[in-house]
């Protein structure tokens, strides 16, 4: 009987440990290689931290990442904003509501091809059929980002909206705030958790995406997917190994101090 | 009075606009330019080439057989994974599972050069199954967690139950455990076929010319102003294959559940119906 429990018990690490390496090696081994200057992975060079200097040098690797930033951001700050607002709306609303659910969550499920055909088809309809100022580049990035975004922000938030007190909205009228205060001073605050996981996935999903971006970047503005992507079909500049180590270490930084955060609230609550 | 007559559905007024401007309207342009013709008249001819023309409708088969292999890999590896995580060993160090996403959040485009890098190190050229590879190990993730959450949050008793009446490891896992998890593994399917469907840089970028995907397709004909048509045809038919298998998805989920609670409802488990 026992011996059965550690076989059992040598199959499961053995499965993790296999698993794991499959995930780990390959960003294991861009680290281990952010600090050689060779120029391909796998080729003779000396350890040096050359590699994180010419990043910084790389024009239009820095544009790029500064591209993705910009564009992370601003679209997730006002995918939370419209998303909470909508979710709202949709909450409360009495008649249409199926309609509205099922709206919100086309981006969602739709293939992201056909979204970013979509976007792409808009944005020259706009500019030259309507004769609109609107054309490719950061801003229509933006736009288009967060309308890909907002769905998750409604999905994140909306269970917090089923756990509020119904009467909340009546009684900061009650009190003499008008439906535009209320939402903002009442409302907003019971939902701030759904609000910050929202923005997160929405700035997650951002920073990832390609396909959209690919075919709606114009005026050679690129982000760190695409200026990849695209440099991956030519030579790479092998400061983007410097580059991916740099978000790996923020990446698990980032979750670290959430984790750690999410330990000490756990245990102020046992108190 | 007024006050209390202020209707809050409102506030998703702003979005409804947005969704019919950037959402509804884009899907309207792709129908109308998938039937439009170089000379902007209604014509047939984009949808006759998508299945008249080898070449499309083949890229169109080989994007599923893709998407296929890719879902049946990843269900291989993250079924005995999650298994393992939740199991009552393994499932106190939520860090293990933490583990298994943690490279979610790195650019997938950057984790794809790294995954090449190491291919090409060991020799693995840029092939069919090299963008196999990456497709598994970028959307692995997404089998895993809805099987691994379903596997954890089942209720132990049955497993007790099983275990009281006699049942072995083997036969309490296809009878139970299996069974019960199943609606975690569609939508894991789900997950991965979907968007497996529409990526076309991981192809790209390790499949060499072996592995290329309507996705990428679609992203060229839009490169060339006279291939738009071809293009939003292809587009429209990807729209309709992804409606399908959501229904389907759906009903299939709807069917288990329901056998599901038909299962409980026969059998009284531990004191609890289910």
């Amino acid at each position: 009987m026992n011996a059965k429990k550690i076989i059992k018990l040598t199959v499961s690490w053995l499965i993790l440990a296999l698993a794991l390496a499959f995930m780990y090696l390959p960003l294991i081994l861009i680290v281990v290689y952010s600090f050689i200057d060779a120029r391909l992975v796998g080729g003779k060079g000396n350890f040096s931290f050359e590699l994180y200097a010419n990043l910084f040098k790389n024009q239009s690797l820095m544009t790029a990442a500064g591209n993705t930033i910009v564009i992370g951001l601003v679209s997730s700050l006002l995918a939370t904003l419209i998303g909470t607002v909508s979710a709202v709306g949709i909450y409360y609303m009495k008649r249409g509501k199926k309609a509205a659910n099922f709206v919100s969550q086309i981006t969602v499920v739709n293939a992201e091809i056909v979204t970013a055909v979509g976007f792409f088809l808009l944005v020259l309809f706009l500019s030259n059929t309507l004769r609109l100022p609107v054309q490719k580049g950061l801003g229509w990035l933006i736009v288009c980002h967060t309308m890909l975004t907002v769905p998750y922000v409604i999905l994140s938030v909306s269970p917090r909206l089923n756990q509020l007190n119904p009467n909340l909205f009546e009684a900061g009228q009650d009190l003499g705030a008008g439906p535009m205060r209320t939402l903002i001073t009442v409302i907003f605050p019971q939902l701030v958790k759904g609000m910050i996981s929202g923005f997160a996935i929405a700035f997650t999903l951002s920073l990832d995406d390609f396909v959209v971006t690919k075919m709606n970047t114009g005026n050679g503005v690129a982000t760190i997917s695409t200026y990849v992507y695209d440099s991956l079909k030519r030579t790479l500049d092998p400061s983007v190994r410097a580059l991916s180590t740099i978000i790996f270490v923020v990446v698990l930084a980032v979750l670290v101090v959430m984790n750690l955060v999410g330990k000490k609230k756990a245990k102020k609550i046992k108190k | 009075m007024k006050k209390r007559a202020f209707d809050k559905g409102i506030f998703a007024f702003p979005y409804m606009i947005l969704s019919a401007i950037f959402i509804i309207f884009p899907l309207v342009l792709v129908l109308v330019y998938a039937f439009r013709g170089v000379d902007g008249k209604f014509t047939f001819d984009n949808f006759a080439q998508v299945f008249t023309n080898p070449t499309n409708y083949m890229l169109i088969l080989k994007t599923i057989g893709i998407a296929l292999i890719t879902t049946a890999i990843c269900l291989l590896i993250a079924y005995p994974v999650a298994f393992v995580l939740a199991s009552s060993h393994f499932n106190k160090h939520t860090i293990l599972a933490l583990l298994f996403i943690i490279p979610m959040w790195m650019n997938f485009v950057l984790r794809m050069y790294a995954l090449q890098s190491l291919l090409n190190m060991i020799n693995v050229k840029d092939s069919f199954w090299a963008a196999i590879i990456g497709m598994v190990y970028d959307y692995l993730p997404f089998m895993l967690l809805p099987i691994y959450t379903s596997l954890v949050n089942m209720d132990k008793s049955y497993v007790e139950a099983s275990r009281d009446l006699g049942g072995g490891d083997v036969q309490t896992f296809f009878r139970i455990t299996f069974p019960l998890s199943v609606p975690g593994i569609i939508s894991g399917i789900l997950m991965v076929f979907m968007p497996t469907f529409s990526s076309y840089a991981i192809t790209d970028i390790l499949g060499g010319t072996e592995a290329s995907v309507i996705g990428g397709k679609i992203n060229t004909l839009f490169g060339e102003r006279l291939t738009w048509g071809l293009g939003s045809a292809l587009s429209f038919i990807l729209l309709v294959i992804v409606i399908v298998v959501m229904v389907a998805g759906n009903l299939i989920t709807r069917a288990s559940n329901k056998a599901k609670s038909d299962a409980a409802d026969n059998s009284i488990v531990g004191g609890r119906i289910r």
